[in-house]
């Protein structure tokens, strides 16, 4: 059976080295290793619930009014897009299942892509000969974030109309050219025309997912071309990488894990109830809410159009840059390109042009781990201001007073973590030196302590 | 019976083994290090298998059986468990079953000096007969990136992109009639202090920016609106856009002074980044990101009690963009 297949695929494709050095293909075995492949599955678990969607979602924002499964609605006017997502959720059977799943699966595509990048910039695994893959890596975190935006804003619920709004209004704020691009993508001034709605729809489920795809292909050859990362160990050096095997190894590992992703989505898709449209309600121009939260993925943008001092640079009568350019755009243009930078100018300064298959503990590289700390911290800060409204709700601390603490800590606290942080990683490299020193030493008073070796 | 059964076997024996065999390899050594069997590991993947069959089974059934309370929810566990049975078998497998090796491999060599001599080698060769190189490149370059100027042309179709009238555009003029939601003309004792309205033009489409409106009513003694603009504030009524300026929310929150120690003053708040205008001085910012006040509706009372626009905005409404202090809205 298993030798029949074999020949018949060999002597159709003539594959068999190929596969078979594909078998034997070495992964060296650290857990961090494994956060890109959650987001491999998470996005295998996307494209097919995805799929599924596709065959009841309706992208029309002809409007019409609501006489379904779900009382609270009735008599409401909204378009087809939003009742055919309440229809999703109510009526059709495992409808709500296949869309929550999806959903818990988008946010936990981006967490496992932003952990696995984590795990990249702190270990030096985007250095030679593997910065290409970490640029197509990033590349795929933008697209994941646009295309996890395009996904909810589909719904055409009350948060997804806002969320719109203030994407159109990032765009109109491009200097210069910001409105003639929005009245481009809209086909006119927000909310735009109904043919806006086919253009995100035709790019949720076909131009993202396809160029996702692409760059994933092309990544993943990219990471065999080049083979693993590893630690330092023994056996293991910048010529040899010490593993696991694709086959029998690796493999019911990684079926595993992808059982184990696929499970906790359903999991999570059935019982944990996600963006729950029909309380939300239909989108108006007029309406909004308060207390409104986007994805977790979008929360950073959130704060740093929240925390900008309310002003616009004008010359005259000419609006140069409008607000919401620096929180909405520059923001996360500044953070995609110092990280898209960071290969180039890690080399500029350290003047490391070497290949490297070992991976640096954190503590091995301080200066990239400082600013890598740094970097995550602003970003992180700016999230957090992006919650204090829910902080004020909460715990009753005045919204106005966070505002100015995060206004002056997003500066302040980087710096602090950039210097803490080197320190300890001298520190600790001290310590091992001294811990290595003291290891000679006694080695040397063992040795002298014993008897001469008789001649 | 028996009989029957023995016929079973044999047929299924048959079957099964049907075909030629192939001729078989020469065994070198293994390829895969041999180990210990291990029954009890066995047995237990067997038993995660029949979990994930009877999880698989119970998501039929469930699907099946409308009477089932909390459909989703039961969907969701037994597919989720079902995956996580298997998760369970194939780790054991993974971790039981098969050995596991630590393999040596070489990295692939870091670059070849050789092929990239001959590729460079290649092309250049390959240009031998041109003698104008710089020329055609240039002759090249132009003419590629005008047909890509031209295959990129038809996107501008997608909208207007030069266009900015469309910008200034709403739907008031004098004496258009305020409506509520359900298309009833607002009066001016219809609103009262202490809370706000959302009002549209009568007759407009509403899903536009510049339509809808918030209408509060202030002491008069407390107004103190911008200059020129006496007269649009009967009995104290304002009236403003309901687009936030800053990134086109829809303002609406209305802050009546809870704390008058802390915050004497009413205020309209938008809820995606809290930028809050004062209703009584033109709808100034007094905090958060936006940059312009929200444009004010002049206002007057009809013959029968009603609220009329009586021009139209102050300034553009909804999010900035480079024109946006241009001109006033048409
Ligand atoms: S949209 Fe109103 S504060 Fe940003």
């Amino acid at each position: 059976m298993i030798r029949s297949t074999v020949r018949f695929l060999d002597e159709r494709s003539g594959g068999a080295p190929f596969l078979r050095k594909a078998l034997r293909y070495v992964f060296p075995d650290h857990w961090s290793f494994l956060l890109g492949e959650v987001a491999l599955y998470a996005f295998v678990v996307l494209v097919g619930t995805g799929i599924y969607l596709t065959l009841f979602f309706d992208p029309s924002t002809a409007t019409t009014h609501y006489h379904g499964e779900y009382q609270p609605l009735h008599g409401l006017e909204m378009t087809h897009a939003y009742r055919s997502v309440v229809d999703i959720s109510f009526k059709v059977k495992a409808g709500l299942l296949i869309r929550q799943t999806h959903h818990w699966a988008a946010d936990v595509f981006v967490v496992a892509i932003v952990l696995h990048l984590l795990r990249i910039f702190f270990t030096g695994a985007f250095r030679k000969p593997r910065d290409l893959t970490y640029y197509l890596g990033l590349t795929m975190l933008a697209l994941a974030l646009l295309e996890g935006y395009l996904g909810y804003s589909l719904a055409d619920d009350l948060l997804s109309g806002m969320g719109l709004a203030i994407g159109y209004s990032v765009l109109m704020s491009v200097p210069f050219v910001g409105a003639n691009l929005a009245e481009l993508v809209w086909g006119g001034p927000f909310p735009g025309t109904p043919a806006f709605w086919s253009r995100m729809y035709v790019a949720h489920v076909f131009l993202f997912p396809l160029l996702i795809a692409t760059l994933l292909g092309a990544h993943l050859l990219l990471v065999a071309a080049r083979h693993h990362t590893q630690f330092r160990g023994p056996r293991k050096t910048e010529r040899k990488v010490v593993g696991v095997p694709t086959f029998p190894g690796q493999t019911p590992r990684s079926l595993g894990l992808m059982s184990a992703v696929t499970a906790v989505l359903f999991l999570l898709g059935g019982l944990v109830q996600i963006n729950p449209i029909w309380l939300w309600g239909p989108y108006h121009v007029a309406s909004g809410t308060n207390g409104a939260q986007p994805d977790w993925y979008l929360g950073w943008l959130i704060g740093a159009l929240r925390l900008v001092p309310g002003f616009d640079v004008t010359i005259g009568h000419y609006t140069l840059v409008p607000n919401p350019f620096w929180g909405g755009a520059l923001f996360p243009l500044v953070v995609f390109g110092f990280l898209w930078a960071f290969p180039w100018l890690e080399r500029r300064f350290t003047g490391d042009h070497a290949f490297h298959n070992l991976l640096d503990r954190p503590r091995d590289a301080p200066w990239r781990t400082a600013i890598g700390a740094a970097l995550f911290t602003w970003v992180a800060l700016i999230f957090l201001a992006g919650s204090a409204d829910r902080v004020f709700v909460t715990f009753f601390v005045s919204y106005g007073w966070q505002i100015l603490f995060f206004r002056i800590a997003v500066w302040v606290v980087p710096v602090v973590v950039l210097l803490v942080t080197r320190r300890v990683c001298l520190e600790l490299q001290a310590s091992e030196r001294v811990e290595r020193e003291r290891e000679l030493a006694e080695e040397e008073a063992r040795r002298a302590a014993a008897p001469e070796p008789v001649r | 019976m028996r009989a029957l059964w023995r016929y079973l076997v044999a047929a299924v024996v048959l079957l099964l083994g049907r075909g030629r065999r192939p001729p078989r390899v020469e065994r070198a050594e293994r390829i895969v290090p041999a180990g210990e069997p291990s029954p009890r590991a066995e047995l237990l993947v067997l038993a995660l298998f029949g979990a994930t069959a009877a999880c698989a089974v119970a998501f039929v059934v469930v699907y099946a059986v409308e009477s089932i309370p909390h459909q989703t929810q039961f969907l969701g566990l037994s597919l989720g468990l079902a995956f996580a049975f298997l998760a369970a078998a194939l780790i054991v497998i993974a971790s039981r079953l098969v050995v596991t090796e630590e393999l040596e491999e070489d990295y692939p060599v870091p670059a070849h000096p050789a092929e990239q001599e001959a590729l460079g080698q290649l092309v250049e060769e390959s240009g031998d007969r041109m003698t104008r190189k710089r020329l055609l490149l240039v002759g090249g370059g132009a003419a590629g990136a005008a047909l890509g100027a031209a295959l990129v042309t038809p996107a501008l179709s997608l909208g207007p992109a030069f266009e900015i009238a469309p910008f200034f555009r709403t739907p008031w003029r004098r004496g258009v009639r305020l409506v509520d939601e359900d298309g009833r003309p607002l009066h001016a004792h219809d609103v009262l202090e202490e809370t706000f309205y959302t009002a549209y033009p009568e007759g407009a489409d509403r899903e536009q920016l510049g339509a809808p409106i918030v209408v509060v009513r202030l002491r008069p003694a407390e107004l103190h609106l911008p200059a020129g603009r006496d007269g649009w504030a009967p009995h104290g009524i304002v009236a403003y856009s309901k687009i936030c300026t800053h990134a086109g929310c829809a303002v609406a929150l209305y802050r009546k002074p809870t704390f008058p120690t802390v915050e004497p003053r009413p205020a309209l708040v938008c809820p995606c980044h809290y930028s809050t205008f004062d209703p009584a001085r033109g709808a100034k910012v007094l905090f958060g990101p936006a940059g312009r006040p929200l444009p004010q509706l002049p206002l007057f009372v009809g013959p029968s009690g009603e609220l009329r626009a009586a021009g139209n905005l102050s300034g553009p409404v909804g999010p900035a963009w480079w024109g946006v202090r241009n001109r006033r809205p048409s």
